[in-house]
């Protein structure tokens, strides 16, 4: 995989159509790619990952299913078994409980369990995240639980570039790549958003090697180690902060399968203290392994204890003010670099 | 010989075999059905002697040369050979954790996948998967230890056949347990919807482990639910390999033509445990499971109809004897892999 070096002509997208050109640009490329799910047809996808497509590359590639999703998962797995590179969507992460069978015993296990011999290069988007009250069944992240079983590479991006870098990058893959979408990223006009959802993005052919973590802010005083809708809050707390004195370094881990530690390392060796904001859920996840991954290491690089902003092990609540106590948003992480940084 | 048909009234009409009218296949076809019967027979009595040589004192599963679960498929060759026959190694099979005679019928190199049952290196996967995962892209074949999630995967496979422009077929196999599974309705309403080349294949052994169909499930046949989803659906009553024969021929026709997918149900026998070790207690005919035996009943056929006698069928068995040996005593030579090596392969 080549990563593009040469400086590129841009414009400004937002998430989900810098998302939706890049998946158009690898169809043109490459026949054997196809996009198949719910809603992906004449609606464009519920949260705009298809916007179009289906006008451009017709039924036969961009294929409306029934609501069956272990049998158009597990049809993903099997076309890509045998040579093509389907990306299948599942609506809403928090649908994996239909067919989580599909997708960890069979997408994620097959190239092991066959010694290598059999490959699965399939990309399986999905919505995640809440914000807008829609409940504890359609408002997870659920990326850690994707990222702790083992085979497949799990990616989360945050910019509208990273969501077509990624996405190429994902399409290309021999592995199945879990591209999950935080709806709040994607730039919906039906949805609160950040300013941030619209960016430059290059125009033409743009990957973005997954595995490296990017360094959204540089900062020298503390390390906030974010992920997806949650990079664009940290990098709204570190601006607030900037003029009283905190210098805020923040690291968007891009993807969780591999994992970046070396970017966790490096910025957390300079600053010496560290925030994780994770909007999924706190124990056994996402926030505790960046934590680990220093402890690991050296746990000496912490002048100060880490501080972790995540979920707090409740289902995501309905009310907007429950909701928004329990979401990782700028008090609460505001409040965390303050814990970190007091002198 | 005896098959119910149902069909769907927007299925396209067919003529149903029926009893005593079924034409007998070739002699040269007959003889390869019983010979891959046979063949896997013999396989599965030297893994069971293999499995069984080592797990004492006492019965540890975990122990031996074979360690694991293991299902074995004694009674149910008529199903794989009946069907397998039809296909060649460019159509796919998914079957279940009880592979092994849909993988040998299929054509999967016996010693490859006898190295990898007895977990070596030079297995179909490296001694990662096992007797439950078997996959070999040669033949196109895989299997699931998950009861009926090795139907959708069957699906991507005709899907990606059909979409090629080729009349390649899968066929995905599975249990009369797994009937009652949402992915074995989901992939028949799709399959059906999208018209891909698959044949669905119930292997009807009675038990789900230790539960019997009449108490899973009050539908008298499962090929009555192929109505359904709007496809063609057979059960083959007897364990009665040309039945097999014959109900498979028109249901892998009609997929390569591309008309779409069927259900065949073969009400087959286990004529064994669940898995090895399973004392079977919970089975009130276990006494007369040998008297079902379909070998010896499709033998006897045969030289009654002058299709074998003597010394054909001692060519059959000592063929079978020597590929069975030559693929016990590869997987034996083979080397275990290095446990150094036991994090490879997660990733391409």
């Amino acid at each position: 995989m080549t990563i593009m070096e040469a400086p590129q002509a841009t414009r400004r997208l937002t998430t989900s159509k810098a998302m939706v050109e890049a998946i158009a640009q690898e169809m043109e490329r490459d026949p054997s790619v196809f996009y198949m799910g719910e809603d992906v047809g004449a609606y464009g996808g519920i949260f705009s990952s298809t916007t179009g497509l289906l006008e451009t590359f017709g039924p036969q590639r961009i294929i409306d299913t029934p609501i069956s999703e272990t049998a158009f998962i597990g049809l993903g797995i099997g076309a890509a078994v045998e040579g093509m590179r389907p990306i299948v969507e599942l609506m809403f992460s928090d649908f994996m409980g239909v067919c989580l069978d599909q997708i960890y015993n069979h997408m994620a296990k097959i190239h092991f369990e066959s010694g290598g011999h059999v490959q699965v290069p399939m990309v399986l988007t999905m919505a995640a995240g809440g914000g807008y009250s829609d409940g504890a069944q359609h408002s997870q992240c659920l990326w850690g639980t994707f990222a702790h079983l083992p085979g497949m590479k799990v990616v989360v991006p945050s910019s509208p570039a990273d969501a077509k870098g990624l996405m190429t990058a994902a399409i290309r893959d021999d592995n199945p790549v879990v591209y999950i979408f935080h709806k709040g990223v994607m730039g919906l006009p039906w949805m609160v958003k950040n300013p941030r959802t619209l960016d430059e993005v290059p125009e033409g052919e743009y990957v973005v090697p997954i595995g490296k973590a990017r360094v959204a802010r540089e900062g020298s005083d503390v390390t906030v180690v974010s992920l997806s809708l949650s990079v664009h809050h940290a990098l709204d707390v570190a601006e607030k902060l900037a003029p009283q004195g905190i210098d805020v370094e923040v690291i968007d881990l891009r993807s969780l399968v591999p994992l970046d530690r070396e970017a966790i390392l490096t910025s957390v060796g300079k600053t010496g203290r560290l925030v994780v904001v994770d909007e999924d859920y706190l124990s056994c996840g996402v926030s505790g392994e960046v934590v680990a991954t220093v402890a690991e290491v050296d746990p000496g690089l912490l002048v100060m204890p880490a501080q972790r902003v995540a979920v707090p092990d409740v289902p995501i609540p309905y009310a907007h003010d429950l909701e928004y106590a329990v979401l990782p948003r700028h008090d609460r992480i505001e409040k965390a670099i303050h814990a970190v940084t007091i002198r | 010989m005896t098959t119910h048909t149902s069909e769907s009234t927007t299925a396209p009409a067919r003529s149903a075999p029926q009893a005593g009218e079924q034409q007998r296949p070739e002699p040269a076809v007959r003889s390869r059905l019983f010979e891959t019967m046979v063949l896997c027979r013999t396989y599965e009595e030297a893994i069971l002697r293999e499995y069984h040589a080592d797990k004492g004192p006492g019965f540890d599963i975990g122990k031996g040369l074979v360690p694991g679960e293991m299902h074995l498929s004694a009674g149910q060759e008529p199903v794989a050979a009946g069907i397998c026959s039809h296909l060649t190694t460019d159509d796919a099979v998914t079957a279940t954790h009880r592979p092994h005679h849909l993988a040998i019928a299929h054509g999967v190199d016996l010693r490859r996948m006898t190295a990898e049952i007895f977990g070596r290196e030079a297995g179909l996967g490296r001694g990662r998967g096992g007797h439950m995962h078997l996959f070999d892209p040669d033949t196109h074949f895989s299997c699931s230890g998950i009861i009926a999630e090795g139907f959708p995967p069957a699906l991507g496979q005709a899907f990606a056949f059909q979409r090629r422009g080729t009349d390649r077929i899968a066929v995905a196999v599975t249990g009369e347990g797994a009937a009652n599974q949402g992915a074995f309705h989901e992939s028949l309403n799709l399959a059906a919807l999208w018209k891909l080349p698959v044949v669905f294949v119930v292997e009807d052994n009675d038990w789900a482990i230790s539960v019997p169909r009449t108490r899973s499930t009050a539908v008298a046949s499962n090929a009555d639910r192929a109505a359904s989803y709007g496809m063609p659906g057979h059960r083959v009553e007897d364990n009665d390999v040309e039945a097999v024969y014959a109900v498979a021929a028109e249901a892998v026709a009609r997929a390569r033509a591309g008309h779409g997918p069927s259900l065949i149900e073969i009400h087959t026998v286990r004529m064994w445990g669940h898995f090895e070790g399973d004392a079977q207690g919970y089975r009130p005919e276990l006494a007369e499971v040998p008297s079902h035996d379909p070998i010896p009943r499709y033998e006897q056929q045969l030289r009654a109809d002058g299709v074998l006698d003597d010394a054909r069928v001692a060519a059959i068995r000592d063929r079978a004897a020597a590929a069975v040996e030559d693929a016990v005593a590869f997987a034996k030579e083979s080397s275990t892999p290095d446990p150094a090596s036991a994090t490879d392969y997660v990733f391409a």
